[in-house]
Parts: structure tokens; C-alpha cells; sequence
């Protein structure tokens, strides 16, 4: 059987490795990805404990799973202003590496 | 008859206050009402004086629940009773006196207004009877003397002078406050009449008893100019010779004196103190009558004759006599007063030169000053029938009753009186005119020689037992009073022969002994410490401020500020992803204690 456990390590690492992506990553656009990773981990972590928490009546709880949906419409909305900010970005740079966008150093 | 206390303070300062604040522009009304009302304090301290009750109404001015509680209350024994005649007998010839002496000066009105107010000073030291109301009325006779000396204070001598003398006689004064507040300590209580009986608890501790009567002691070294707070009293001189007459020669310096009778009981259980107390005295008075021998202005002659005299009366408190005490100032006040009167006469006639070795032949042309000069000559050093002879012959024999070497000192101390004031006789007085302006001088006015005469009167009958018993305690008579009168009057002829031997027709000083003249050296030395403690003192807080204050504090914070921010600058690297590395390290710790801890 897959227990709660396995699904929360999936999670896990997924989290870190989209985590990793945004720390590591140069390019602008891979590190909008990884941080829409990062947010499905959780979504994941989340329909994993609505799926392994049996309410008495026997049904899944399925606030949990609302709350997920609340969570995919808000990353698609920050996904929006992200692409937005790295087009206007681009515009004023002309670049999407992070790198060169390090003028707030002392 | 309860109302005359009240009065003799009352007017005075109420006259002080008017004029001060509404007339002092119209300097006759100024100086007559000045004038009225010290003589409604001398009718009134004579009235007093007639009646022979001791009672006036008290009240509590500060009292905290019961610890300590100060009165505003009056004593009236026969001690304050004469005094306040005195006081106010002698203000009041000084007063019609300063009329003609300061006839043409600008600042008649300050002048008499001040003067107002050092008689209500003054006249409630006399009155009071407990030690704070006491303190409080010193103050203010050491701050009327201030303005007084300072009077012509736009020259620098006058008021340097000013300061000095308020300044030397705070230190004493804090020695004697000091002195009141252990005496309180001990007994509870700072009336007069509440600590004698509670004497006991002082006496038990002698060593505590001894330095509180030396403490109070202080105040009276401070205020009577004694060693070595004596350096005031001769640059005092640089005020007008009213002032000098009345401050410095008959009542304030006197204060002094009369403090220490008053509470000559905690001194006198104190036998150590008491010989200190001599010693000091004696030690003053020989000291100024040596300085004299060689001094060039008539007022500072006279001005060292008075700390001497003064020396006299402390070294009569040491022996522990009152009455001698007492005494000596009774009759010294007349014929000081009238010295410095008379000598005021002589610089006011002569434009107000001082200087001895300008003057010359003026028995000639002012007879009655001249007249008037020589009785208080005569008085000062102790020449029968004159009252300085009654009163200096027994404290001469008290000292030869009590202490020997104190005799001798005193008896030399008289040698140098008789020699410097006859120095002073001769060469002002006698011989011819050294100056212009001396073979020009007239005889004064009345209203400045009528003063004059009354006191020449004064200082005439003041000794005699039959006019001093009605107002003091003479000093008993004892079987030696026949040899020391006689060694007194050996002494007195041959100072003055000395003296007329060697000053008759001279034109200057054939002595020069320069530690006389410069006084031993004494303003030099204190001039010397002040300035170097007060270096020292300087040195140490411009250290403090600059090292520790300045670069320690001050720049500690900052640089410590400017440190830690350069240290934290390191973190700003402008890295995105590096602040993202942060960010997640913070998380994980913040997991970590959160959760395993």
C-alpha cells in the first residue's frame, strides 16, 4: 500500500527541487517554473492528507481539496504579474539573467 | 512694647525696599528716609532698652514634623538690648554722617538703600534666638557688605575687593553651618534657649562637642576677619569710609564676636576649642599690628588696627570671659568708628587722597577732626582715662590670670599698637604739609564733625565703670590688677616714644621691612593655591570630558554604530538568489527549534 508518508516525501522533494531551481537557476523564466513547483508540492502534500484524513462518514475531507483549488488559481495569477514584471524586465535590460539585475549591492 | 522688635527689623528694610524701588531717583528723599528710619530703630532699641521685659511673640516659620523646627523668635536679654543700642546708636551717627561724606556722589540712593538693609541685617543678628534665623541674617549682612564694598564698582579695585570679601567669608560660613547642623544633630534643636539645657548630650561626646565648636567657630574667623580668613577686611578699605566705619570697624565684624558670646556655652564646655580659639585670636592680633607698622594709607592702618582689635576680642572669647569680650567690642565700636570717621574726614577735605606720606600739619587745619582723631588714637591704644584702657587693661589681665605666653604675645601686640598708631598721628597730624593739597584742606562740615564729637564723647566715657555697668557685665577686678595695668602703660610710652622718634619731620619711611608691608606674603600664597587647585581641577575635568565623555561615550556609539553597519553592509551582495539562500537557512533553523526543540 502507498501510505501518507511515501506521498509527503514525493512532496518534499519535489519542494526542494523547485527550490533548488530558484536558487540556482540564471534564467528568469526557469525560475517562474520552479517556483510554480514549489506551489504544486504543496498542492500535492495537501490532496494527500485530504485523501489519508477518513471522515467518520467514511468520505475524504474535502475542505482540504477546496482549499488546493484556491491555491492553483492563485499561482496562476502570480504567475501572470511574474511573466509580467519579467517582459517589462526584459524591456529595460534587455536580458532575463539574473545576474545582471544586482545594482542594489553596496 | 511687644511691637518694638518688630519694628527695629521692619523699618529698616521697608526702607531699603521703597527706596530701591520707587526713589531712587531723588537721592535727598532717598537719604532722608534712609536716615529716618535708623533713627526709628534707635528710638526704638532705646525704648526696649529702658524696659525690663525679656518676652516678644514668636512664631514657627519652618517646621518639619517636629525633626527640625525653626522659629522666627527674638531674644531680648541685656546682651542683644545693648547691642542693638549700639548698633543702631552708631548706624545712626554714620548715617547723618554719610549725608556730608557722599554729599556729591551718583549712586546716593543704592548707597543709602543698601545701607538700609545691612542695618535690618544686622540689627536681626543681634535679635535672634535661634542659630538658622541667625545664618540667614550672617548671609545677608555678607551680601549688603558686598554691594556696600562695591559701591564704586565700575573701578576694578572695588569690586575685586567686593568679592573677595564675600568670597572668604562664605568659606567660613560654611564651616559654621556645618557647625549648626551637628549641633542639631545632636541636641534636636536649633533655639538657643533649647540647646542649653540640652547640653549634656553634646558634652558626653567631647572629641564630636570640639569640632562642633570649632565649625561654629569658623563662622566667627570668617566674619571677624580673623586668621587666616583676614585677608578681606584690608581691601574692604575700597568702599567708602562710612562703610568702613560702620561695617568693617563697629557692627558687622563685630557680629562675629557677638555670635560667639551667644553661644559661648557648647564653647566653653569645650576646652580645647577654647584654647584654639585664643591662640587664633592672638595670632591675629599680632600678625595685623606687625603688617601696620608699615602701611602707607590711613585706612589700612586703621584696618589692620581692627583685625587686631578684633584678635583682642577672640583671644578674651578663648579665655573663656564674655564680659571682656563683650566689652572690648563695646568701646571699640565707638572709638573705631570714630577713627574711620575722623579719617574719612580727613580724605574727604583733602579730595580723597589716602596715602599717609601726602598728608602732614593737618592738626592745623582740621582742628576738630585732629581733636576728635587724637581721642580715638588715645582710646585705641590703651591710654587711661580712655575707654580702650579699661577694656584692653582686662583682657590683658585675664590673659596673665590664664595663659602666660597669650599675656606676653598680647602685651607686645599693645607695644606695636602704641608705636603704629602714633606713626599714623605723627605723620598725618603733625609736622608740615607734605602735599598741596594738604596745606590747602579746611576744617569739614558739621554734619560730618557733629558725628564725630559724639563718639569722641563716647570713646571718652565709654570705660568708666559708672556709664558701662548700665549696659553690660564688667569684668571682675582681681588682685594682679594693679601690675598689669602698670606693665600696659610702660608698653603704651615707650611704642609711642619709638614712634615719635622715628617719624617726627620725616618725609618718607625710614623702615622698610618688606614682609610687613606686604602682608606677609598672604594674598601672594592664597592667590598662589587657588590658582593652583583650581588648574588642577580644571586639568582633571578637561580630561574627563574630552577622553571620556567626548571620544569614550560619544564616539564609542558612533564608531561602534558605524562598525556594525559596515559589518552588516557585507550582506548586501545585490544576489537575488543569494538572499534566497538566506532566506531558506533562516526556514530550516526556524523548522529545526520549532519542531526538535
Amino acid at each position: 500500500m502507498i501510505t501518507l508518508g511515501d506521498y509527503l516525501i514525493v512532496s518534499g522533494i519535489l519542494f526542494s527541487i523547485g527550490f533548488a531551481g530558484v536558487m540556482l537557476r540564471r534564467n528568469l523564466i526557469i525560475i517562474l517554473m520552479s517556483l510554480e513547483l514549489m506551489l504544486n508540492a504543496a498542492n500535492l502534500s495537501l490532496v494527500a492528507f485530504s485523501r489519508f484524513r477518513v471522515q467518520p462518514t467514511g468520505l475524504p475531507d474535502y475542505n482540504v481539496q477546496v482549499f488546493v483549488f484556491f491555491i492553483i488559481t492563485v499561482a496562476a495569477a502570480e504567475v501572470a504579474v511574474g511573466l509580467a514584471i519579467l517582459v517589462a524586465l526584459y524591456r529595460a535590460h534587455q536580458t532575463t539573467d539574473l545576474k545582471d539585475v544586482s545594482s542594489l549591492k553596496f | 512694647m511687644l511691637i518694638f522688635p518688630w519694628l527695629i527689623l521692619v523699618v529698616p528694610l521697608a526702607s531699603a525696599v521703597v527706596i530701591t524701588l520707587f526713589t531712587l531717583r531723588w537721592k535727598a528723599l532717598s537719604s532722608f528716609i534712609s536716615i529716618a528710619a535708623v533713627l526709628i530703630s534707635f528710638i526704638c532699641s532705646c525704648l526696649i532698652f529702658t524696659q525690663s521685659g525679656t518676652s516678644a511673640r514668636e512664631f514657627t516659620w519652618v517646621d518639619f514634623g517636629g525633626v527640625f523646627k525653626v522659629p522666627f523668635g527674638f531674644v531680648l536679654d541685656n546682651l542683644s538690648k545693648t547691642m542693638l543700642v549700639v548698633v543702631s546708636g552708631v548706624g545712626s551717627l554714620i548715617h547723618i554722617y554719610s549725608l556730608g561724606y557722599m554729599r556729591d556722589d551718583e549712586g546716593k540712593s543704592r548707597y543709602f538703600a543698601a545701607l538700609s538693609l545691612f542695618m535690618f541685617a544686622m540689627l536681626g543678628i543681634v535679635l535672634s534666638n535661634n542659630f538658622v534665623m541667625l545664618f540667614i541674617f550672617w548671609e545677608l549682612v555678607g551680601f549688603t557688605s558686598y554691594v556696600l564694598i562695591g559701591h564704586w564698582f565700575y573701578g576694578d579695585a572695588a569690586a575685586d575687593a567686593a568679592k573677595k570679601a564675600f568670597i572668604t567669608t562664605r568659606i567660613g560660613d560654611f564651616g559654621f553651618m556645618l557647625g549648626i547642623l551637628m549641633v542639631w544633630m545632636v541636641t534636636g534643636s536649633v533655639v538657643f534657649s533649647e540647646i542649653a539645657p540640652r547640653l549634656s548630650t553634646l558634652t558626653n561626646h567631647p572629641a564630636f562637642l570640639t569640632i562642633a565648636a570649632l565649625l561654629i567657630f569658623c563662622g566667627a574667623v570668617g566674619k571677624s576677619a580673623q586668621f587666616p580668613l583676614h585677608v578681606w577686611l584690608p581691601d574692604a578699605m575700597e568702599g567708602p569710609t562710612p562703610i568702613s566705619a560702620l561695617i568693617h570697624a563697629a557692627t558687622m565684624v563685630a557680629a562675629g564676636v557677638y555670635m560667639l558670646v551667644r553661644v559661648a556655652f557648647i564653647i566653653q564646655a569645650s576646652p580645647s576649642a577654647l584654647l584654639v580659639i585664643a591662640w587664633i585670636g592672638t595670632i591675629t592680633a599680632v600678625l595685623a599690628a606687625l603688617i601696620a607698622t608699615q602701611q602707607n594709607d590711613i585706612k589700612r592702618i586703621l584696618a589692620y588696627s581692627t583685625l587686631s582689635q578684633l584678635g583682642y576680642m577672640v583671644m578674651a572669647v578663648g579665655l573663656a570671659s564674655n564680659d571682656a569680650a563683650f566689652f572690648h567690642l563695646f568701646t571699640h565700636a565707638f572709638f573705631k568708628a570714630l577713627l574711620f570717621l575722623a579719617a574719612g574726614s580727613v580724605i574727604f577735605m583733602i579730595h580723597h587722597e589716602q596715602s599717609i606720606w601726602k598728608m602732614g600739619g593737618l592738626s592745623r587745619k582740621l582742628p576738630v577732626t585732629f581733636v576728635t582723631f587724637v581721642v580715638g588714637a588715645l582710646a585705641l591704644i590703651g591710654c587711661p582715662p580712655f575707654s580702650g584702657f579699661f577694656s584692653k587693661d582686662a583682657i590683658l589681665a585675664l590673659a596673665y590670670e590664664r595663659n602666660m605666653p597669650i599675656f606676653a604675645v598680647g602685651l607686645f601686640t599693645a607695644f606695636l599698637t602704641a608705636f603704629y598708631v602714633v606713626r599714623l598721628l605723627v605723620i598725618v597730624f603733625f609736622g608740615k604739609p607734605r602735599s598741596e593739597i594738604a596745606s590747602e584742606s579746611r576744617e569739614s562740615p558739621f554734619v560730618m564733625t557733629g558725628p564725630l564729637i559724639v563718639l569722641a564723647l563716647l570713646a571718652t566715657l565709654g570705660g568708666f565703670a559708672f556709664f558701662a555697668r548700665n549696659f553690660l557685665v564688667l569684668p571682675i577686678e582681681k588682685e594682679v590688677a594693679t601690675f598689669v595695668p602698670a606693665l600696659a602703660i610702660i608698653v603704651l610710652i615707650l611704642g609711642s616714644g619709638l614712634a615719635i622718634a622715628l617719624y617726627r619731620n620725616r618725609a618718607r619711611d625710614p623702615l622698610d621691612i618688606e614682609l610687613f608691608r606686604r602682608k606677609f606674603y598672604f594674598d601672594e600664597f592664597y592667590g598662589w593655591l587657588i590658582d593652583w587647585t583650581q588648574e588642577l581641577l580644571a586639568r582633571i575635568c578637561a580630561f574627563f570630558d574630552r577622553w571620556i565623555i567626548d571620544a569614550g561615550a560619544v564616539g564609542g556609539t558612533s564608531s561602534g554604530t558605524w562598525g556594525i553597519g559596515a559589518l552588516l553592509r557585507l550582506v548586501q551582495v545585490g544576489n537575488l538568489q543569494a538572499y534566497l539562500f538566506l532566506f531558506g537557512l533562516g526556514i530550516v533553523a526556524l523548522i529545526y527549534f520549532a519542531v526538535f526543540r
